[in-house]
C-alpha cells in the first residue's frame, strides 16, 4: 500500500466516490418509483403476472457491460453519459423488485386486507395505507440486494470510462500498481455495507409494529 | 453492424466470432463445475445437518458486495507473475468466476435442502431410508427447482462476469466489447454486445428446459403423458400424496 498515493489522489477519489453513490443510489429511487405499480399490476392479475415477470426476468439476462455499449444508440446518448449507466442499473433495479413488490403484496395476510375492507379501507387507500406498510418488510429485502449489487455493478462502467469508483481498477491495471485497486475495493465494501445499513434502518422506521428481535 | 458480422475476416482466424463464443461456453462450463463442486456438497451438507447456516448466510451477502471488475484486476495482477504462460490471465479470472457461483448454487442448494416438506423427510426415515438415501432420493429431487435455479443465477454471474474479464486479456465475447472501446469501432462493440446478451438468454433458456425435464412431476403438478394412458379421465386434484411433497 502507497499511502502517499492516496493522500496526493484525495480530492479525485472522493469525487469518484460521489459520483459512484450517485449511479447506484439514484436507480434504486427510479427503480423502486416504477416498480411499485408494475408489482402490483403482477399482484393483482393472474395474466400478467407471468408476461411483467417473464419480461423483466429476461432484462435481467442481460450482462450489464452488454447494457452499457446497447443502451447508447437506443436512447440517443454518447456512450461516455452516465444516464447510460443510470438507465442500464435502473432496468436491473426494476427486474429485481417488481417480484419482491408482488411477493410482498402476495404475503399480505387475507384477514389483515378483509380487516381493512370492513373498517372502511377502498382501493388505493387499502393499498398506501394497509398492504403496502405490511409488504414494507418483504421490499426492503429485496431493496438491499439490489443496493448491494449496483454497487458492484456500476465499477463495471469503468471499462467504458464513466467516473467512479471503478476507474481506481482500470487506472490501477494500467500502472501495474496494487493502491488504488485496494482503495476502490474497499470503498465500495464500506459503500455497500452503509447503504444496506441505510435500508434496514429505513425498514424500522417504516414498521415500528414488527418486535425488535425480528428486525436482527 | 450486419456488415460486421457478414464480413468473411471476421469468422477467421484465432480471434474469429465462433471461437470467441467457443471460448466464453467453455469458460463459463469450467467454473460452473468447479463452482458445483464445491458449492453443492456444502449446500447438502449445511442443509442436511443445519449445521453452519451463519456461514452460508454470511459469505453470500459479503460476496455480493465485492466489485467483480476490482477482484478480476487485483488477482491478475498478484497472480500473473507467478505463471510465465497465458494462463496467467486465466487462471485469476477462473477464481473469481469460480468464487462468483459458488454463492448462489451454495445458498439455493442449502435453502432447496431445508424447504422440503418435514413429512415427507419423515416419511422416508419411517421407511427405513438410511440418511444418505433420505438426502438423495428424498430431499435433492424435491430440491431440484431451487438447486437449478441457484445454477441459473450462477450461469447469469458467470457469463456477465466472464464479458468483463475481456479486459485482462481473457478471450470470449467480451474481446469484442473491450478491442472496440480500445478502437473506437462502435460496429465491433454492439455485436459483441448482442452476442453476449444472445448467449446469456440461450443459456438461461437452457437452464430452464431442462429445469422442466429434470424436476419430477409431483412437485410442478405437471400432467404426465403417458403411452399408456388410462381410458378413464385422470382426477385433475392432486392427490393428498403428492400435495405433501410440494414445497410451499
Amino acid at each position: 500500500m502507497n499511502f502517499d498515493w492516496i493522500g496526493r489522489e484525495s480530492d479525485t477519489i472522493v469525487v469518484l466516490l460521489l459520483w459512484h453513490i450517485a449511479l447506484s443510489v439514484i436507480p434504486v429511487v427510479i427503480g423502486l418509483a416504477i416498480a411499485l405499480p408494475l408489482g402490483w399490476a403482477a399482484h393483482r392479475s393472474g395474466i400478467f403476472k407471468s408476461a411483467i415477470l417473464g419480461t423483466t426476468g429476461l432484462l435481467y439476462t442481460v450482462p450489464s457491460l452488454a447494457l452499457f455499449v446497447l443502451l447508447p444508440p437506443i436512447l440517443g446518448t454518447k456512450i461516455l453519459d452516465p444516464a447510460n449507466v443510470v438507465v442500464a442499473l435502473t432496468v436491473y433495479t426494476v427486474a429485481l423488485l417488481v417480484r419482491t413488490v408482488s411477493d410482498g403484496l402476495d404475503s399480505v395476510p387475507v384477514e389483515t386486507v378483509q380487516a381493512a375492507t370492513a373498517m372502511g379501507y377502498r382501493g388505493f387507500q387499502r393499498l398506501v395505507s394497509v398492504e403496502l406498510p405490511v409488504a414494507v418488510p418483504v421490499i426492503s429485502a429485496g431493496l438491499r440486494v439490489a443496493v448491494v449489487s449496483n454497487v458492484s455493478v456500476v465499477s463495471i462502467a469503468a471499462l467504458i470510462g464513466t467516473q467512479q469508483l471503478g476507474l481506481l481498477f482500470t487506472q490501477g491495471a494500467q500502472l501495474q500498481f496494487l493502491t488504488p485497486i485496494i482503495v476502490g475495493i474497499v470503498l465500495c465494501l464500506v459503500l455497500a455495507i452503509v447503504l444496506d445499513g441505510l435500508v434496514v434502518l429505513l425498514n424500522k422506521r417504516l414498521t415500528p409494529w414488527v418486535p425488535k428481535a425480528v428486525h436482527a | 453492424m450486419i456488415d460486421y458480422l457478414i464480413d468473411p475476416a471476421h469468422w477467421t482466424g484465432s480471434d474469429a466470432i465462433g471461437v470467441l463464443i467457443v471460448q466464453h461456453l467453455v469458460y463459463t462450463g469450467i467454473a460452473l463445475l468447479v463452482a458445483a463442486l464445491i458449492g453443492v456438497p456444502i449446500g447438502l451438507y449445511v442443509g442436511h445437518t443445519g449445521k453452519g447456516t451463519f456461514l452460508i448466510a454470511g459469505v453470500a451477502n459479503a460476496l455480493r458486495a465485492l466489485p467483480t471488475l476490482g477482484l478480476v484486476i487485483l488477482l491478475v495482477l498478484i497472480i500473473a507473475p507467478v505463471f510465465a504462460s497465458e494462463l496467467a490471465f486465466v487462471v485469476p479470472s477462473l477464481i473469481v468466476l469460480v468464487l462468483l457461483a459458488v454463492p448462489p448454487i451454495m445458498t439455493n442448494t442449502y435453502a432447496g435442502i431445508r424447504a422440503v416438506d418435514a413429512s415427507a423427510v419423515d416419511a422416508a426415515v419411517g421407511m427405513g431410508y438410511r440418511p444418505l438415501k433420505v438426502l438423495f432420493a428424498v430431499q435433492v429431487p424435491c430440491a431440484l427447482p431451487l438447486i437449478l435455479s441457484g445454477f441459473r443465477g450462477a450461469t447469469l454471474q458467470v457469463i456477465s462476469t466472464a464479458t468483463i474479464a475481456a479486459y485482462v486479456s481473457l478471450g470470449g465475447l467480451g474481446r469484442l466489447i473491450i478491442d472496440g472501446r480500445a478502437q473506437n469501432d462502435y460496429d465491433q462493440m454492439m455485436v459483441g454486445a448482442v452476442l453476449v446478451a444472445l448467449l446469456a438468454l440461450l443459456v438461461d433458456l437452457g437452464i430452464g428446459l431442462i429445469g422442466r425435464f429434470a424436476v419430477s412431476p409431483g412437485l410442478t403438478r405437471r400432467r404426465i403423458r403417458s403411452a399408456t394412458r388410462p381410458t378413464t379421465p385422470r382426477p385433475t386434484t392432486p392427490s393428498p400424496a403428492s400435495s405433501a411433497l410440494v414445497a410451499p
